[in-house]
């Protein structure tokens, strides 16, 4: 089949079009893949059939994907393709209806934001959602509450233990917004913040949690390509920094095509492809799902 | 307290938490010196006491009203049980021989772990629901715990303490009430004192205000801020909600015993939902979250009335107007608006903020 | 016989609080604002309708239009002056505002017509004896029933209007979305007004009903009514005329109930604990809607 399509088949193709044209035996689901350098550990992330309904709705089915422990990953799938659902069930915003996770290899059924959180699955969101009223440095310190140890006592009476963390969160805050070289900012309350820079302070606070994986809800939104560009040696940087696993969903493509290693495309809750990015950029069922299919000529 | 500098300047937290301690520090030495040259009037010094009262109840609120982000209507609840333990106590030490300011300092001790112990319990429950919701059932607990209040007899004679909750406690010849019901606690031996209270009111300021620059601080307000984002950090939202719950009705229940000592004669409807919205006006007026604004707030309006009083009869109609009208100003946009830009035009030059500043690069 | 008197006494009372919580919960739906002042302006309408009868010799029915009337330019008034200059400023500042308001309305009654109880004459006083039933063992007074009927005609009256009228449905629209409403061309300040004033007219038939059955009229009268309305309307779910409605009579007859089978000084601590537990059960109330929040 050829992947030039005219600008007139792609307008009459609604998105129901590409429902009813959708062909189960297209998709290109098959076995786990990762990256060499991963391949002789257990994948970090080992998702198994996750799905979810809302009120008899299929929100997500299916989806089995494996990630690699420094992998950069991504979700890439139209809007409403439920790519967002599969970090709120990664991050048990939502506990799925079927199927599981497995963290580091481990059962994660039943656990709780709360507990992800601690193994060490970390997140931003599509819509910012920082601690406004905080300042800058806060809100990283507030994602160091495991590291920053003392109790309810010596938060009240700040004796030399308080004194001791705190010294210790200021000075690792600042080396995380340090990556954005944000350190400056450290002061400035959240909101007041431009968008930008709030879309990475959501990073460096997930990063604080000292996380395994990082998951990223739209890195780029709302940047322009210059910004962009900088995203991506930054999402690399930290993978390299931390040594950590970065699962994003992003619709522009430049980005996801050249810092991720494996790609998975959502479509209606269903993956329908995932490889490479070159394997993902001629995959027939791809361009279907983005494009329509074209129409036979009369 | 250690200072923390960044930059050259202080923190916010520091620069309020000085301007906090300033305030009550000055205003304890001036009120001292003229009491000392005979300048107070005795209507002001029947209402140093109350005021105290009423600074630890609103900083404590503030703490879950401004802090937490949870609006109660129930506080007065929380201070009638400190202020009930605090007389039973006392009434039980008075014979003990310790010295005043020694049984002063247990009653409220009591006071504070009664009044934290039931903010605890009432917490779990009351903290699982959001909003108004929340705001209806603080008022409930508030009424039933003053409606159980009116219930409760309570009297002690040379067999010890007696509690019941009606009238008949078979006290012995010489016995006396403590708690009366209805008819609230009777024959109170007085013994706050204004420094007592200057002493509550630093007690507060300190705890509240190192509360909120330390790590339980950031959580309490990081879930005020974006609970969704709180729980994908990991914090544990219902607790850091319930250890603000607590530790604010823990010092209403302080407040509460320092108020009860007060008076000599106390009765369960002071501690109704009037009294409740009363300190809630403090917390509003003085600014969620801003500790001295609590302390302003309740000092004013608890000597608003008194101030009033030449206009008689329209005295409380004019408290009522007053209030209407500073909240119409300070809150309104469109006033806001027009003084911020009136300010902008005649008094500053342009800051610069965060927004100009920082923008760019990823 | 015991029961089913109280029972009824139980109803009339919620009855009562429905017509008070309506009030309440359509001002929530529409301005998301907790009208503190709601339970003042049943003291309002109580007392222009007690002026009505004492002082202008008017008849029953004239004197609760009249109050209905002081009533809705009341509402409308408190809205325009109080509450309208604050909207978009987040629910405290309203609060505080209408707490401000409450204040107001206690202290100028007391004013104008002092502390001391009036005896408020039962609007149903020219109907004679209350009717006598099973040999005179169970008695049902007029004021009982006549506020049965008069909150079945307001609930009936209520449901249709915001189901079927165009200023209803415009209700509809603002309490959904403000913002769209007004895109739609719905005129938002008009329709929170009227919003207001129907809710006030209603107060005021509450006021005339809850002080024909107990006849004490102070300046804070409305004031625990207005509270235990309020808990009506969360127990039914705020913002739900229904919810209204159901939550007010279950709370009246509770009341009743406790009072009579548990204890007379517990009734109100009861009242507040069956909320406490319902809503720990059912955290948006019983007919409330459940909103979660997208991530």
């Amino acid at each position: 089949m050829s992947t030039k399509l005219n600008r007139d088949d792609v307008i009459q193709n609604t998105v129901y079009d590409v429902y009813e044209n959708y062909d189960e035996s297209k998709s290109t689901v098959d076995e786990i893949i990762l990256p060499e350098r991963d391949k002789d550990k257990d994948p970090i992330l080992d998702i198994r059939g996750l799905g979810i309904d809302f009120g008899g709705l299929t929100a997500v089915d299916e989806f089995t994907i494996a990630i690699g422990r420094t992998e950069i990953a991504g979700i890439i799938g139209p809007n409403g393709a439920g790519k967002t659902t599969i970090f709120n069930l990664l991050t048990k915003v939502y506990q799925p209806t079927r199927g599981t996770f497995l963290f580091d290899g481990v059962d994660t059924s039943g656990m709780t934001t709360t507990q992800i959180s601690k193994m060490g699955i970390a997140r931003t969101f599509q819509n910012i959602r920082l601690f406004d009223k905080l300042t800058v440095e806060e809100n990283v310190k507030a994602a160091m509450h495991n590291e920053v140890s003392y109790g309810l006592a010596s938060g009240i009476f700040h004796g030399p233990k308080y004194r001791k963390q705190e010294k210790a969160a200021h000075e690792r805050a600042l080396e995380l917004l340090s990556i954005f070289d944000m350190q400056d900012m450290a002061d400035y309350q959240a909101s007041s913040l431009p968008y930008g820079a709030q879309r990475r302070l959501e990073i460096v606070r997930a990063l604080a949690t000292n996380p395994k994986v990082l998951l990223l809800d739209e890195p780029a939104a709302g940047m322009n390509p210059s910004e962009t560009a900088e995203l991506m040696n930054n999402i690399r940087k930290i993978r390299d920094t931390f040594g950590i696993a970065i699962l994003l969903i992003e619709h522009d493509m430049s980005l996801v095509m050249n810092v991720c290693e494996g790609i998975a495309v959502l479509n209606f809750g269903r993956i329908i492809a995932k490889g490479t990015p070159e394997e993902i950029q001629n995959n027939p069922a791809v361009i279907e799902a983005y494009l329509g299919k074209k129409k036979e000529a009369k | 307290m250690k200072m923390q500098i960044k930059n050259g300047r202080l923190s916010p937290y520091t620069k309020n938490s000085i301007i906090s301690y300033g305030l009550v520090i000055g205003a304890f030495v001036i009120v001292s010196i003229l009491n000392s040259m005979g300048m107070v009037s005795s209507s002001l010094q029947g209402q140093l006491v109350p005021i105290c009262c009423y600074i630890v109840m609103a900083v404590s609120l503030n703490l879950v009203v401004g802090i937490s982000g949870e609006l109660s209507l129930g506080h007065a609840g929380f201070m009638s049980a400190g202020a009930y333990t605090g007389i039973v106590v006392s009434g039980i030490l008075e014979t003990s021989g310790l010295p005043i300011y020694g049984r002063l300092a247990v009653a409220i001790i009591c006071g504070a772990i009664v009044a934290g112990v039931l903010g605890f319990l009432i917490g779990i429950p009351v903290l699982r629901l959001r909003g108004d919701y929340l705001a209806i059932v603080t008022l409930a607990f508030g009424e039933i715990i003053k409606n159980i209040m009116n219930i409760v007899y309570a009297g002690k004679d040379s067999h010890g303490f007696h509690l019941k909750t009606n009238p008949d406690l078979g006290l012995e010849e010489g016995g006396r009430m403590l708690l009366n019901g209805p008819m609230g606690a009777t024959q109170v031996q007085r013994i706050s004192t204004f420094a007592a209270g200057f002493v509550l009111v630093l007690i507060t300021l300190f705890v509240v205000q190192n509360i909120m620059n330390s790590k339980q601080g950031r959580a309490i307000m990081a879930c005020r801020d974006n609970r969704i984002a709180a729980e994908s950090i990991g914090l544990n939202v219902m607790k850091y909600k319930l250890m603000a719950f607590t530790v604010s009705a823990a010092l209403a229940g302080m407040g509460g015993a320092l108020f009860g000592l007060n008076y000599s004669t106390l009765l369960p409807v002071k501690f109704n939902f009037n009294t409740s919205v009363l300190i809630l006006v403090f917390v509003v007026l003085g600014g969620l979250g801003n500790i001295w604004g609590s302390i302003i707030a309740a000092t004013i309006l608890t000597i608003l009335p008194e101030a009033l009083r030449q206009f008689a009869d329209y005295r409380m109609l004019a408290y009522a107007i007053v209030l209407i009208l500073v909240m119409i100003f300070t809150y309104s946009p469109k006033i806001k608006n027009f003084t911020q830009g009136f300010i902008d035009k005649n008094f500053k030059r342009k800051k610069p903020t965060a927004q100009t500043e920082g923008g760019g690069q990823v | 016989m015991i029961f089913l008197s109280n029972l009824i006494n139980g109803l009339s009372l919620g009855s009562v609080y429905a017509i008070i919580a309506l009030g309440y919960t359509m001002v929530y739906g529409i301005s998301k604002m907790l009208n503190f002042a709601h339970g003042d302006v049943i003291m309002v309408g109580a007392y222009i309708s007690f002026c009505g009868t004492a002082y202008l010799n008017l008849p029953a029915w004239a004197s609760v239009i009249l109050a209905m009337i002081v009533c809705t330019a009341l509402g409308i008034l408190i809205e325009g002056l109080a509450y309208r200059p604050l909207r978009g400023t987040g629910s405290l500042a309203v609060l505080i505002t209408a707490i401000g308001v409450s204040y107001f309305l206690q202290n100028a009654a007391l004013l104008i017509w002092g502390s001391a109880p009036k005896v408020f004459t039962s609007v149903f006083d020219k109907l004679g004896n209350s009717i006598s039933l099973f040999d005179g063992e169970l008695t049902i007074t007029w004021e009982a029933l006549f506020t049965l009927i008069a909150a079945v005609i307001i609930m009936v009256g209520m449901t249709l209007f915001t189901g079927k009228t165009k200023v209803g449905k415009a209700m509809r629209a603002v309490s959904e979305d403000n913002g769209a409403a007004q895109l739609m061309g719905i005129n938002v300040n008009s329709t929170i007004s009227m919003t207001f004033a129907i809710g006030s007219a209603l107060a005021a038939i509450a006021g005339v009903l809850l002080c024909s059955s107990y006849p004490a009229l102070m300046p804070t009268t409305g004031a625990m009514p207005g509270i235990k309305a309020f808990t009506a309307a969360v127990f039914g779910g705020i913002g739900s005329i229904p919810g209204a409605m159901l939550g007010g009579i279950l709370i009246g007859v509770i009341e009743i109930f406790g009072r009579a089978f548990i204890s007379s000084e517990l009734s109100d601590a009861i009242v507040f604990g069956v909320l406490i537990i319902v809503l720990l059960v059912k955290p948006s109330g019983l007919l409330g809607k459940k909103i979660t929040e997208k991530v």
